[in-house]
């Protein structure tokens, strides 16, 4: 009977369609959601699956630094780029980085504001998806530079002994501040929205160690009432800015482009065809890591098939957008009536990247279309796979234009091939090394789900107006 | 369950537990009602309700993170306006130095990160936190206060408070327990 008022509570609240999983399964209580997700790291032994997933992941962040170093020592020449394509594998993969970063603070400010409740579940590790993919992209342009250690006072103003400073006019100095603001504001909001579940932590955690590391971390949060105020007032002014700022980045990113005059570059589509894109990637590895860690870590009714769902439904929509962006680009090139243009896209489309041109659109635009049929939203399996097939997409994306445009521009004479060396593919799954690593480490010392936030989802955390008047 | 203050440690006030958000919120109003002001409520997830029953309304952090924008915007415009006109002035093409439109995207990354971190940090530093030493900790049972429990702290410092008296008027709000907190 009780369990029962239960499930017609969550339906109520949440207006399911019939048919629909609710965000929460019914059945939990404000302690059974805590220890479970506490559980999974105070209580869950290391397993031998981890110990071995940390392994490779791992090793594939030695192969990083093992890149990193040698880069130092003999310079970009170990990579591909030369004139005319100077950009090369580092531009990609940190316009690619950077745009997975993005579904994070979708998920956690642009949902929030939109009061879309099923992103409790799903936010904090969105979040710390962004944090680790910013910092693999933001490791590209620094050592595309070729002396990072230099970098500082091409990119920061600073009052430095050469009296020099960064051109302000620069779509590159503009992509600098997008950047490190967004790594800046990410941090914030993911640490801000750690510190409740840091104090649960605190107060759950035997270990003297753990109780310790996590008090420190929690800052002495003691759930006041008057401290919730402020925080849900910071908490909500923060996703407020972080939605403005993170439509900001790409469009910064894809003024690195637009405001060039390479053909195929100087477009108007690209600001927002690259936020698309962006936000189309980021859904993807949001699934990507979604769905191995519910299935691991068991929370299959914390993370349900509607958050596969919804999210699937996301990459659709972004997914169209990124197929009109495709489609104008053919149409700009044609309208334009500029000789160079047509040839640009002449070129993209039969010349020798056209193996890459018609991959991509084989993998962003024509595969991801089984995202109609509501059986492959909900196979986690071949969910799974299509996100997979679009995070590849959309790496082409990118390969295609940058490399496209540049090595064959105005000049028949200064025309180039590009090929990627064993350093550049070295180093760009080194990142995914990186990545992975640190979502590993995440996973088993923090919350991987925001725990205060999945006891609001709960119908008992609402306060009855007609009960609490009652008594005055 | 209430155990007696000793002489050295002094009371900090007196704490009721309750499991259930609405006996919180209604407990809060008849504190408040009571006219007790110097109390707090305790609650593992946030309680709009809570905090305006006990007297608590409008929170200065909205005017902060506005200042710390408007000044955010404000370095980071005047900051390319010296660096282009003064400090390091470029002559392309004879295009004017101070040429605004550009600045546009540095000034607007400025206010937003200044109006981030102030969002942060005023929050933190209105809090009191980090705070490492708190006397409800000192309470066994509010270690649940991150969990699933509710409390509501009146502190002795409440010019209205009574040892015995603000014990019985708690022992009305229907709750599990009364404790007493020392400082």
């Amino acid at each position: 009977m009780e369990e029962s008022q239960e499930i017609k509570d969550s339906v109520r609240l949440e207006r399911l369609l019939p048919g629909q999983t609710p965000v929460l399964v019914p059945g939990h209580s404000f302690g059974t959601v805590t220890d479970k997700i506490v559980g999974i790291v105070l209580r869950r032994p290391v397993t031998l699956g981890w110990l071995v997933g940390f392994a490779i992941v791992f090793g594939l962040l030695n192969l990083l630094g093992l890149a990193v170093v040698y880069l130092v020592f003999r310079g970009t020449g170990i990579w591909g780029i030369n004139v005319p394509v100077g950009w090369g594998f580092a531009i990609i993969n940190f316009v690619w980085w950077v745009g997975i970063g993005h579904a994070g603070t979708l998920i956690s400010a642009i949902l929030l504001l939109l009061k879309q409740n099923w992103r409790n579940s799903i936010n904090r590790f969105a979040e710390a998806m962004t944090l680790f993919a910013v910092a693999c992209a933001a490791i590209f342009p620094l050592i595309h530079t070729g002396r990072p250690w230099l970098a500082a006072y091409w990119l920061f103003p600073y009052p430095n002994t050469m009296g020099m400073w960064p051109q302000f006019r620069s779509p590159l100095i503009w992509d600098v501040f997008a950047v490190s603001t967004y790594a800046t504001i990410s941090a914030l909001f993911w640490f801000i929205g750690l510190l409740p579940d840091l104090a649960t932590f605190r107060d759950t955690a035997k270990n003297p160690w753990a109780r310790k590391i996590y008090g420190l971390l929690s800052m002495g949060w003691r759930g006041s009432a008057r401290h919730w105020k402020r925080y849900e007032s910071a908490y909500l002014l923060l996703a407020g800015l972080a939605t403005p700022l993170v439509l900001s980045v790409h469009t910064v990113v894809s003024f690195d482009f637009a405001v060039s005059i390479i053909p195929g570059w100087h477009a108007t589509i690209f600001p927002p065809y690259f936020v698309a894109g962006a936000i189309y990637s980021g859904f993807a590895m949001v699934l990507v890591l979604a769905i191995p860690i519910r299935a691991f870590y068991g929370v299959k009714d914390m993370i349900t098939d509607r958050h596969l769902d919804n999210a699937a439904k996301v990459m659709l929509g972004t997914g169209l957008i990124v197929a009109y962006g495709y489609g104008m680009e053919l149409f700009f090139a044609w309208y334009s009536g500029n000789g160079f243009e047509r040839f640009m896209m002449k070129n993209r489309m039969f010349g020798p990247y056209a193996w890459a041109y018609w991959s991509l659109i084989i993998f962003n635009v024509l595969i991801p279309q089984v995202l109609w049929l509501r059986k492959v939203r909900l196979s986690p399996v071949r969910l799974f796979m299509t996100s997979i097939v679009v995070l590849i997409g959309m790496w082409l994306e990118r390969f295609v234009i940058v490399v496209t445009s540049l090595h064959r521009d105005f000049l028949p004479s200064s025309w180039g091939h590009y090929v990627a060396t064993r350093w550049d593919w070295a180093t760009y799954i080194g990142t995914l090394g990186l990545f992975l690593t640190a979502m590993f480490l995440f996973i088993r010392v923090m919350p991987m789900i925001t725990i205060f936030e999945m006891r609001m989802l709960l119908p008992e955390s609402r306060v009855a107006p007609e009960e609490v008047a009652a008594h005055d | 369950m209430t155990n007696h203050a000793t002489a050295e440690t002094p009371l900090y006030g007196l704490m009721a537990e309750f499991e259930d958000p609405n006996e919180l919120v209604k407990a809060c109003r008849a504190a408040y009602g009571q006219g007790y002001r110097r109390m707090d409520a305790y609650s593992p997830y946030p309680i709009e309700e809570a905090a305006e029953a006990i007297g608590f309304h409008k929170t200065s952090v909205p005017l902060l993170v506005l200042l710390g924008g408007i000044l955010g915007g404000t370095t980071g415009y005047l900051l390319q306006y010296w660096i282009n006109l003064y400090a390091y002035p470029l002559n392309v093409g004879g295009r004017p130095l101070h040429s605004w439109p550009s600045f546009i995207i540095v000034t607007f990354e400025m206010t937003i990160l200044f109006a981030g971190i102030t969002a942060v940090v005023g929050m933190l530093g209105l809090n009191g936190l980090p705070q490492p030493y708190h006397p409800v900790f000192n309470n066994p049972r509010f270690s649940a206060a991150s969990r699933d429990r509710f409390f509501l702290c009146i502190e002795a410092a409440d010019p209205q408070f009574d040892r015995d008296g603000t014990e019985r008027f708690m022992q009305t709000l229907n709750p599990r327990n009364v404790t007493e907190v020392l400082d």
